[in-house]
């Protein structure tokens, strides 16, 4: 009997992420997810740019690559001109949370009814390890050589938690992927805003909180412990909203 | 009984997997070069394998698959 074996969904292509970078985890989860709720022929993902770029090579179903940020606003295009197919997204902190957080905004307050996977690793991962909108308060990056400093360059963008002060969203949720019980339960949330989809409940964006070894200066392993000690005490992990349960802003 | 096998090529020894694994029975081959350049991870005593797979739920490259 397999206990465990790669996903249907993700290709045989060998990933390109740095070794112990936890976006393979994620991919995984996300492919488990569609490999789970049968969903793999209707499927279509967006691509992002950043680490993810490349995703397109790695979910086997239907993708499309997005200009930088912009993944929101073709996911909108395409779930509403083919409301049968089930449209997500996978975007980075630099892609969801920089450039592209006018469409992200958007989209969840008008409730488009997609899933959008937003990886936050706390900093730009693809263009050499500069500070991200969520970079941590001090934390050194190649563009805050003296750590962050919030008197210039300002408090890190809680995504999570500013998008669940808006009316429109359907599901908002945090989860890490830093040891074995917090991967399990990604793997339920995430598949939880694939649910949401094909219940035509609208909007659910689930915020993961990833590792990025080499950027950071780590070995992986200690990558995974300064998620525990640092990231998650800024970032707590939760369902943030979840409308039909009757679960609003402010709640956790 | 519990087997693990590893896809050792696509193995880019991160050592997630040894760290997760709770038996200890897990260790990145230092004699061993793979395709990628890399040290790859291995199994040292199947025997006291649980099946948890817990290494193959922290592996980011699926290289492992668990059976029982």
């Amino acid at each position: 009997m397999i206990v465990f074996e790669k996903p249907k969904s993700l290709t045989d292509a060998e990933l390109h992420y740095c070794p112990g970078c936890t976006h393979g985890i994620i991919h995984r989860l996300v492919a488990e997810a569609i490999d789970t709720l049968g969903i793999e022929g209707r499927t279509i993902g967006i691509a992002p740019v950043g680490c993810a770029v490349m995703a397109y090579n790695y979910f086997a179903c239907d993708m499309v690559e997005a200009a930088h940020g912009r993944a929101p606003a073709v996911a909108t295009g395409i779930k509403r001109s083919l409301p049968e197919n089930i449209v997500f997204t996978y975007q980075g902190d630099g892609d969801l949370a920089s450039i592209g957080m006018a469409e992200t905004v958007h989209a969840a307050t008008r409730n488009e009814n997609i899933t959008v996977i937003f990886v936050n690793n706390a900093i730009y991962g693809m263009t050499g390890g500069q500070m991200a909108p969520t970079s941590l308060p001090g934390q050194i990056t190649q563009t805050s050589p003296y750590g962050r400093d919030v008197k210039t360059a300002g408090y890190p963008v809680k995504v999570a938690e500013l998008l669940s002060a808006l009316d429109g969203p359907e599901f908002i949720a945090r989860v890490a992927v830093n040891n074995v019980k917090n991967v399990k339960n990604a793997k339920k949330i995430i598949q939880k805003a694939f649910e949401n989809q094909i219940e035509g409940k609208g909007f659910s964006l689930v915020e993961v909180i990833s590792a990025c070894p080499t950027n950071w200066g780590m070995t992986p392993q200690n990558a995974l412990k300064w998620i525990d000690e640092k990231m998650i005490p800024y970032y707590p992990l939760g369902i943030f909203k979840d409308k039909s349960e009757g679960k609003e802003a402010g709640e956790r | 009984m519990a087997k693990v096998t590893f896809d050792t090529d696509r193995c880019k020894g991160c050592g997630l997997c040894v760290s997760a694994c709770p038996k200890g029975i897990l260790e990145l081959a230092k004699d061993v070069i793979n395709k990628k350049g890399h040290n790859p991870a291995r199994m040292t005593d199947q025997e006291k394998c649980i099946a948890c797979a817990f290494c193959a739920t922290m592996c980011p490259d699926c290289v492992i698959t668990v059976e029982r």
